[in-house]
């Protein structure tokens, strides 16, 4: 099989990659080991929120200053804003409504009650301007009995500081309750997957007794509506008077799944390959080019393609493995940059920057890969993979993830 | 560690907690009783290798669709974790009802001998009520037809001499489906592989590939059947006859994986060499400039739903590449979602509510975008869609046998 494209990974980059391909009539191939990384996400992307703990609120000037082998460096600033951009479109293409823009960032609701600078918020979840001046004065945070993946009390105490007046209730939802009596450990999804229109009902009657009890202006909830997609959450909407507003869960997070699952979508109803649940074991790479790739399922039959991109996310993905004394990149055993001593990987204080964090696969300014110091003439890296950025400090990561991938799908389509 | 140890041992500690197996099981969001895929796999084996008395009953709810396996982004047998505690811990012995269905061997042989007789009294409601009563079969289940001829003695009869001119040849695993209940797959491909210009052999002794014994608890039943089936096909392999094709997702993925993980016997030998026809087709199509006489087929709607088993060997894809083949195919690929009938286990009373909740998904999508025909790899995927929804259901190497001009 003959692709012009093949993508390794199928998350947020390798998609966003795949779909802008797809868009410009390219023949693209996805192998995905498994379900990705995005659905860990809490339904909020960042393009650069945070510089040495300050709140970034112009997230584009604060790339200006960044040292050049950080991969927005590489990307140019001027083209992050102008990407951005075209993230969400392709986003709103697949579906999936998002609020912000890069030009100014806005404040999230973290579960334990922070605002944290957001670039792109996903529909329903809590997004305002400005915390000092947020829009719903009296607030009932509600949530579901038995449900332990959400913190009212941090919430409250959160929003206190803010002088909002934050009350906390419970409901109790039948079909939920049943769930609780199950083996099954209650979680997100699992109370996600069981909501039909008559649970939407139960919950839109005990929502508004709440309503006529302590009169707020908004209520805020567990994210636990909506698995794969947003109808839901709006037929709730529909059937109580005040605005309803989700609080990101412990994962599996709904947000992020119902993003990963209509980017899939998206990107196969253009016409692209999506081969799930397997995984790329080796490549072979002849005068600095990858010729194919072989896969675990594919057995004998290795995938051909003119470009391939890696997009296999960090440790948590396996796009990087760390042994005893070495950083590897399993696939290729691309060059990678890291120090060969385990004592600078890490910092003694957790809470500190940590220097694994940054680890990555090193590529030129056009995102080329290398291999035993050779450049790799149709092989680039996209999203977590890359070294040179520190996703949890920076608040980076989605932001890479997409940014990456549009200008690299550009750059191959240049050619 | 040779490849053979990492195959036989479960590899539970690789499991990162992350739950999206469990998401993505189709059992956990219609029965409340079954823990999920994490919890039941990973979660609980180390407790049960501390002490057996963990084992959970509830772990026979698994329908063994390995949906599990596909979503595990770290490569953890989360399914086969499931069925080895099954067959290890599970002292009960099967019920008359589960031998029966288990035993497609002779349960098939038996039917077929009396096929007329067999497929109207199936039919009939009070032979119905009293298999509900009796063994506790799903009432509502339509039962497949019988053949009153097998597929073997068709081939024997009919079919042989010729098959035995090709230079080129393939042997062919049929299975229990093509031997009992549907002969005709087995003359599709025997129909397509000669328009390619191989012969088509069966196995000098075949017996069910074991899956359903494996599902119902019937370990040293399935080793006895495994072990007469791996020596035939070495058998085939070493007098040049292979590669083995079969045209059942389950049966391959069963004698390629299940084999080694779940009935540890070392099947490294052969493994390479059993695959999915449309594999070994599209491979002759693509690499080796084999070629089909199609006809054009005028529009043909078809929409393909992948078979939870083609999906975990990732092999779907050499069948809808075959079928964009075929001029005038229009393709659909159907959301995977599994069917629920999951082989035997949408057969059993208990199971058959679940089951249907479970394809529910799949019966709505199938009924509203309007296809000809919908195409699977699988034979119980074919009962369950057709029970199920108004479609007619074609394997993919029917569509191409009628497709050839």
């Amino acid at each position: 099989m003959v692709y012009d494209t093949i993508i390794i990974g199928g998350g947020l980059s390798a998609l966003i990659c795949g779909i802008r391909l797809k868009k410009a009539g390219q023949s693209v191939a996805i192998i995905s080991t498994g379900q990705s990384a995005l659905h860990f996400n809490a339904g909020v992307l960042s393009l650069f929120s945070s510089n040495n703990g300050k709140d970034v609120l112009n997230p584009l000037e604060e790339i200006a200053s960044l040292p050049e082998t950080h991969p927005y460096s590489k990307v140019g600033t001027d083209n992050v804003g102008r990407l951005a951009l075209g993230v969400k479109e392709i986003m709103n293409e697949a579906g999936i409504s998002l609020y912000g823009d890069a030009t100014r960032n806005h404040y999230r609701l973290t579960p334990v009650g922070l605002f944290k600078p957001a670039w792109l918020t996903m529909k329903g979840y809590v997004a305002v301007d400005n915390p000092d001046d947020f829009p719903w004065r009296k607030v009932a945070i509600v949530n579901f009995k038995g449900y332990i993946d959400f913190y009212p009390e941090f919430l409250a105490a959160g929003l206190q500081k803010k002088k909002i007046d934050a009350i906390i209730d419970e409901i109790t939802v039948t079909a939920v309750d049943k769930l609780r009596a199950g083996a099954r450990e209650m979680r997100a999804t699992g109370i996600a997957g069981i909501i039909n229109q008559p649970t939407v009902d139960d919950i839109a009657e005990k929502l508004n007794e709440i309503v006529a009890k302590h009169h707020p202006v908004a209520i805020i909830m567990p994210a636990v509506i909506g698995l794969t997609d947003e109808t839901p959450i709006d037929n709730l909407q529909e059937k109580v008077p005040v605005p309803i507003k989700y609080i990101p869960t412990t994962p599996m997070s709904l947000g992020g799944m119902r993003a990963q699952l209509k980017l899939q979508h998206h990107f196969k109803k253009l016409g692209g390959i999506y081969l799930l649940g397997d995984t790329v074991t080796g490549g072979n790479i002849s005068e600095n080019r990858v010729i194919s790739i072989d896969t675990g399922n594919l057995g004998g039959m290795s995938l051909k393609g003119d470009q391939f991109v890696l997009a296999t996310g960090s440790f948590f993905s396996h796009g990087l493995e760390a042994t005893v004394n070495e950083i590897i990149e399993p696939i290729f055993g691309l060059d990678v940059d890291a120090p060969t001593s385990r004592d600078e990987w890490h910092s003694g204080n957790f809470y500190d920057r940590q220097p694994y964090m940054k680890f990555g696969v090193i590529t030129d300014k056009e995102f080329f890969t290398y291999k035993n110091g050779e450049r790799i003439s149709n092989l680039r890296a996209i999203g977590a993979v890359l070294s040179g950025h520190d996703a949890l400090k920076e608040g980076s990561g989605a932001g890479v993830a997409t940014i990456t991938a549009l200008h690299v799908a550009e750059n191959i389509l240049k050619r | 560690m040779d490849k053979f140890d990492y195959n036989t041992r479960t590899n539970f500690e690789e499991c990162i907690k992350c739950t999206v197996c469990t998401v993505y099981c189709p059992v956990t969001n219609v029965n409340p009783l079954f823990p999920g895929p994490k919890q039941a796999g990973p979660d609980s084996e180390r407790y049960r290798l501390k002490k057996s008395s963990f084992y959970d009953d509830r772990l026979r709810y698994c329908l063994n669709c390995k949906r599990c396996e596909v979503a595990c982004p770290s490569n953890v047998r989360i399914g086969d974790i499931i069925q080895r505690a099954r067959l290890k811990y599970d002292t009960s012995k099967p019920s008359v009802r589960d031998r029966i269905l288990s035993n497609t061997d002779r349960t098939g042989r038996l039917a077929s001998r009396y096929a007329p007789i067999v497929n109207g009294m199936l039919q009939m409601k009070p032979v119905k009520k009293l298999l509900e009563a009796g063994l506790r079969l799903a009432p509502k289940r339509t039962f497949p037809k019988y053949a009153s001829t097998t597929f073997s003695e068709w081939y024997h009869n009919e079919a042989e001499e010729a098959q035995l001119k090709f230079p080129k040849t393939v042997t062919y695993f049929h299975g229990c489906y093509v031997e009992y209940n549907y002969p005709q797959l087995g003359k599709d491909l025997i129909k397509v592989m000669n328009s390619l210009g191989y012969g088509v052999r069966l196995l000098e002794e075949e017996k069910c590939c074991g899956v359903t014994k494996i599902s119902n608890g019937m370990m040293e039943s399935a080793i006895r059947d495994a072990k007469i089936n791996l020596s035939s096909i070495r058998a085939a392999i070493r007098n040049g006859l292979g590669p083995i094709v079969a045209t059942s997702s389950t049966c391959t993925l069963t004698i390629r994986d299940a084999y080694t993980n779940l009935l540890g016997l070392d099947n490294r030998d052969i493994r390479d060499n059993v695959m999915l026809a449309t594999r070994f087709i599209y491979r002759l199509i693509e690499d080796d400039g084999g070629q089909i006489p199609f006809l054009d087929r005028n529009r043909l709607k078809i929409a393909y739903h992948i078979p939870c088993h083609a999906e975990r060997l990732g092999w779907s894809i050499y069948t809808t590449e075959l079928l964009r083949m075929i001029p005038g195919v229009e393709l659909l690929s159907l959301e995977p979602n599994c069917c629920g009938i999951a082989g035997t286990y949408g057969f059993k009373k208990e199971n058959y509510d679940s089951a249907q909740r479970i394809g529910q998904p799949l019966f709505d999508e199938i009924e509203s975008i309007n296809a000809d025909v919908v195409a699977t790899d699988c034979e119980t995927c074919k009962w369950q869609i057709e029970m199920s929804t108004s479609s007619q259901v074609q394997h993919p190497i029917s569509i191409l046998a009628d497709s050839i001009g």
